[in-house]
């Protein structure tokens, strides 16, 4: 047994090297891949040929959202504009930019490999405390959810393929980091860099609170108050009730001043983000200026340009007079569904966020593979709970299926002009439809797991009774 | 009668005060109208009418107009235009052959459709009010759609990169306008003769858009009088430039044909236009005669020039003027009447060859790449055989010959530049931005509200044989209301202009010229400047008829998100147990477990632990339930109806 879990952490290294040794060959390769420019990878948010000529504007003394190219952040211009100019000779162009991504997943592997190994230590103690006795592995979700960050295509295309989606990957990771170690000014500066460079992981404010007030994903409450009634019924000696008792002390903490502790941090990081912005963009316009081009951008929707959502069509289609009203009736869909998934998940922070995640990729305005890789990634943290899944083998071909379709789709609308835009319209429904399974399936096996759990639970009572 | 005098006095000096202001605004207007035939080395003849309008400086009170068009004067007063130029051209100049280092091609050598630009005197912030409101009044005026220019889509204010250096300038132009003889008609009701008699009665329409190349101009500039209290002066011209193929008889294809004004337009000159000060017909012979100038009897020369062994003349010429590389015979028309119309002809009797100057740079555009994502533009400049010619005058002070070029360029939004994949390869070099581009000047393209503008200054050395620009842009995708009615045909993108900044073009006269508007324009230097190709760029259209569907599936499947995720979030644990254990507990018949499967499904609640009613007990308890409510509906209904009626 010993001897397994040496070998397991080896062969993660050798899995994790493999990847990036791959992905360092892939982006050596001459650019006549052209995945930076695939709808499907590079968005006009995340496109490092937009970022390039924002850089270039911004040389020439204009403002860098002078025109309609660049719509992200400053501080991402600062650092990689450099990088988008310089070259070296006799490779690729944007080969230190392609570095920078593939440091930048790296690290978020890494990031999830931490998540993962304290969310398999809570897992693990929460089933002791219920007093299970361990009749299955628990999986060591945190090298499988490295692992699947490391080699999903989607990852690895949007790494090669020059989009910005593995920095603000990689912020979305470091606040989750952050907020499961209780690193509290690390979250806070995740959470304040991821919002600012694609605005959707807002949302994640509610998961880090939780995190933060009540601790790791656990069972529902109720079920260890349960056990505990039982336990202390049968017998008042037993080391398990013991320790439960020692958990009612630490378990149901109002943690009011750690949140109150996050928020100072988010404050001060995001004066701190604001005056680098504005002293950045200080001849240009200023901070109006920035918030009117990145998130005003995000909310109107302005850019048609096909991508794997749905909105581009609709939007290009749709009455200009009922333009505005679709346009809130779309936003406000992912903010609904905020409050009852707190309500029925409140006991699982983690497992929310990754929910919160993956719906605003559906719902996202441009949305690219690379939403896709992280929401993908943070789903096999879960791997312990979600086994019972439906759905998955379909769900997996419908992925795969997809992926596939789609350059063909695009080929023939765009390139060979044989097919029409309904092609590949009818490709990002099937997507969005695949994703919204995919959301709704893992939901309801969360909530599944639960019921298992305290059903259970109470056999367990009932036998010790 | 005393009373009488008393009222006649006033009237008589109201009147003499009106015929004083009507006879003394008149004194300076001048109109005169000219014509200028040139044989083109491609065996086509080139005819340029020429009408000059000027009104001199006035009071802008009162201002009465006797030959002026009073609409233009109008249009100067109230949009205080103080320089613009309008043309509507179909065809395209062929710098090669028709020549490009001329005042005429300069100046009339125009892009495609239409082309409008105008200096305003009013405050920079009402520059682009008064520019729309230009651009509506002239579309009224010459039946064109020149009202598109209006949106802030389709023109820019260009700095430099357009010769004109104003802040105060705005440029745009519509490639796509059909010209036709609708534009003409306004056009000529300009003029004080219509085109009922002069030089413009030639304009017959057929012959007029049979030709290869046509452009019709109109170009206002007004003339400050620098007096307190008079207004400005008004110069309108407007030009008619026409490239006809003359119907030949002969077989031999090294032979010019030989034309004459009725041969060309299929009518004569019938007397001048009698309000016309001047009105003269040139002829203009380039290329080998001009060397043949001897220092003869003037008298004797000037026959043998216009009757020599090469070719004959129709008409004797009232004078001749000689240019650098060219003759010119002036007719004046006045002497011809209606049993003697003037018709010019000229006939070649020997074969004869010549070339026309070029521009130093020979300028095309073109597209790169397939595809309706992504392209790039590309600008060429290649030598002409003038280049050497010219090398050498523009020595720079290390001693090197240069040869400077403008290129200003126009980008629709949907066009997306990419203005950091600017590449500039000299003979098939690529060469930095540092050693070519002197200046630079962008204003990128904002989607749906400004087009992008790109103006830079290249400076070439002079034996350069060929010089590229490529520009990457992606296409943008378009709001369905947006594409015109034929959106598969493609958008245009408005020609780049190339001008020659240290070129000039003029002809060089050697003898002084009496007072002809048209060829003190051609003594005056001219910016060398070339119009490319209009391109034309195929964009992505989504399915046009589809709109209802995109937006029904759509909302299906956030209806689909919505609803299924909810329902997941919403079920109980409590009562599914509820329902197993019942489910456990109770092993009952096929039929009931059934039944009470389908009354669950039709109540949409899980199913109960039967009750102790019999079926038909709850099935009529159902019923009832059901009827209750139909009628529940159908009231809500009549009473909605009764009170939506009322009202």
């Amino acid at each position: 047994m010993a001897e397994e879990q040496n070998k397991k952490p080896c062969r993660f290294w050798i899995w994790a090297s493999a990847s990036v040794v791959f992905r360092l060959i892939l982006i050596s390769f001459p650019g006549n891949l052209n995945l930076s420019s695939r709808p499907e990878v590079s968005t006009p948010l995340t496109s490092i040929r937009r970022l390039a000529e924002g850089y270039w504007l911004k040389q020439a003394s204009m403002s860098p959202y002078a025109g309609s190219m660049y719509h992200g952040s400053p501080l991402l211009l600062s650092v990689l504009g450099p990088l988008t100019v310089q070259r070296i000779k006799g490779q690729p162009s944007h080969l230190l930019c392609s570095l920078v991504f593939v440091i930048a997943d790296i690290l978020s592997a890494m990031l999830l490999r931490g998540i993962g190994q304290k969310l398999q230590m809570a897992y693990g103690l929460n089933a002791r405390l219920l007093g299970f006795f361990m009749d299955k592995v628990i999986l060591p979700c945190g090298d499988i959810a490295a692992l699947v960050y490391f080699w999903n295509p989607f990852t690895i295309v949007s790494c090669v393929g020059l989009s910005t989606s593995p920095i603000e990957n990689l912020a979305v990771i470091l606040a989750l980091f952050g907020a499961v170690t209780r690193r509290v000014p690390l979250a806070a500066f995740g959470f304040v860099m991821a919002t600012h460079l694609s605005l959707y992981p807002a949302t994640l404010a509610i998961p880090i609170i939780i995190i933060l007030r009540y601790g790791l994903d656990a069972p529902p409450i109720k079920l260890f108050l349960q056990t505990r009634s039982v336990e202390n019924e049968k017998s008042s000696t037993s080391t398990v009730s013991k320790q439960a008792k020692s958990k009612q002390t630490t378990h149901l903490p109002f943690l009011w001043k750690t949140v109150a502790h996050f928020l100072f941090w988010v404050l001060l990081w995001s004066l701190y983000v604001l005056v680098l912005c504005a002293l950045s963009l200080n001849k240009y316009g200023g901070l109006e200026e920035m918030f009117k081009r990145t998130y005003g951008f995000i909310l109107s929707i302005e850019d048609l340009s096909p991508n794997i959502g749905v909105f581009w069509y609709f939007f290009a289609e749709v009455f200009d007079f009922f333009r505005n009203f679709f346009l809130i009736v779309f936003h406000v869909n992912v903010l609904f569904m905020l409050l009852p998934l707190v309500i029925r998940l409140k006991h699982r922070p983690c497992f929310l966020a990754f929910v919160y995640l993956a719906i605003s990729s559906i719902l996202k305005s441009y949305p690219s593979v690379g939403d896709s890789a992280l929401y993908l990634s943070l789903w096999a943290l879960f791997v312990n709970e979600l086994v019972d899944m439906k759905f998955s083998f379909f769900l997996f071909c419908g992925y795969l299926g997809i992926s596939l379709l789609s350059p063909v789709m695009h080929n023939l609308w765009i390139w060979r002009g044989t097919g029409n835009a309904n092609f590949y319209f009818g490709n990002a429904i099937g997507y969005a439809c695949f994703q919204i399974v995919f959301v709704v399936e893992s939901v309801s096996a969360m909530l599944n797991h639960d019921r298992a759990l305290r059903r259970s639970s109470s056999n367990h009572g009932e036998v010790k009774s | 009668m005393a009373c009488l005098v008393r009222s006649w006095i006033p009237l008589l000096f109201l009147q003499s005060f009106l015929v004083a202001i009507a006879f003394g605004s008149n004194e300076g207007e001048e109109f005169s109208e000219e014509l200028l035939l040139k044989p083109l080395p491609d065996r086509k003849v080139l005819a340029h009418f020429h009408f000059e309008n000027r009104a001199p400086p006035s009071n802008s009170h009162g201002r009465n107009h006797h030959l002026f068009p009073k609409a233009i004067s109008q249009l100067v007063q109230k949009f205080r235009v103080k320089e613009m130029e309008l043309s509507f051209t179909q065809g395209r100049w062929n710098h090669e052959h028709w020549g490009g280092f001329d005042p005429l091609s300069s100046m009339n050598a125009k892009p495609v459709g239409v082309e409008l630009w105008a200096v305003f005197d009013v405050p920079q912030s009402q520059v682009d009010i008064s520019w729309k409101n230009l651009t509506h009044a002239l579309s009224g005026l010459f039946c064109a759609s020149i009202n598109f220019l209006e949106s802030s889509t389709s023109y820019a204010a260009p700095t430099w990169g357009f010769g004109t250096n104003s802040d105060k300038l705005r440029y745009g132009s519509l490639p796509r306008e059909a010209v036709c003889t609708e534009n003409l008609t306004p056009w000529l009701k300009l003029l004080p003769c219509r085109d009922k008699d002069g030089i413009s009665a030639l304009m017959n329409r057929p012959s007029v858009y049979r030709g290869f190349y046509h452009s019709q101009r109109l170009h206002l500039s007004t003339v400050e009088s620098g007096q307190e209290g008079l207004g400005s002066g008004i110069v309108l011209e407007q030009t008619l430039t026409v490239v006809i193929q003359p119907e030949t008889t002969s077989v031999e294809t090294n032979m010019q044909p030989s034309w004459s004004l009725s041969s060309l337009f299929g009518r004569k000159v019938v007397g001048s236009c009698v309000l016309a000060k001047s009105s003269n017909v040139y002829l203009q012979l380039e290329g080998r005669l001009g060397h043949e100038s001897k220092n003869v009897d003037t008298e004797i020369e000037a026959h043998k020039l216009w009757m020599n062994s090469d070719f004959d003349l129709s008409l004797k010429p009232d004078r001749v003027i000689r240019e650098s590389s060219s003759l010119l015979f002036i007719f004046d028309i006045d002497k011809s009447s209606d049993s003697e119309p003037f018709d010019l002809g000229l006939t070649w009797k020997l074969p004869s060859k010549w070339s026309c100057e070029q521009a130093p740079l020979h300028a095309s555009r073109f597209l790169m790449g397939s595809g309706n994502e992504r392209g790039a533009i590309a600008i060429l400049l290649k030598a002409t055989e003038s280049q050497e010619k010219l090398s050498g005058r523009n020595l720079t002070t290390d001693g090197r010959c240069t040869i400077k070029a403008n290129i200003f360029q126009i980008f629709p939004w949907y066009i997306k530049v990419y203005y950091h994949t600017l590449q500039i390869f000299v003979d098939q070099q690529q060469k930095t931005d540092s050693e070519v581009l002197k200046k630079i000047n962008v204003s990128p393209s904002t989607d749906k509200v400004s087009s992008g503008m790109l103006e830079m200054m290249l400076e070439l050395p002079c034996e350069v044989k060929s010089a590229a620009i490529s520009i990457e842009y992606d296409k943008g995708f378009l709001h369905i209301d947006e594409y015109p009615p034929d959106a598969n045909q493609g958008f245009d993108i408005p020609s780049a202009l190339i001008s020659f900044p240290s070129h000039h073009a003029s002809l060089d006269f050697q003898e002084e010229l009496s007072k002809s508007p048209l060829l003190s324009s051609f003594k005056e230097k001219s910016l060398v400047r070339s119009y490319t190709e209009v391109l034309l760029v195929p964009l992505t259209t989504p399915d046009f008829s589809m709109p209802y569907n995109v937006i029904t599936i759509t909302c299906t499947i956030f209806a689909l998100y919505f609803g299924s995720l909810l329902n997941v979030l919403r079920r109980r644990i409590g009562e599914e147990e509820r329902f197993l254990k019942s489910q456990a507990g109770k092993k009952r018949g096929g039929l009931k477990q059934l039944l009470s499967r389908l009354t669950a499904k039709i109540r949409g609640r899980p199913i109960e632990a039967p009750s102790s009613e019999s079926p038909a007990a709850e099935s009529s308890f159902l019923s009832s339930k059901l009827i209750f409510k139909i009628i529940l509906v159908a009231g809500a209904a009549a009473a909605w109806q009764y009170f939506s009626t009322d009202k």
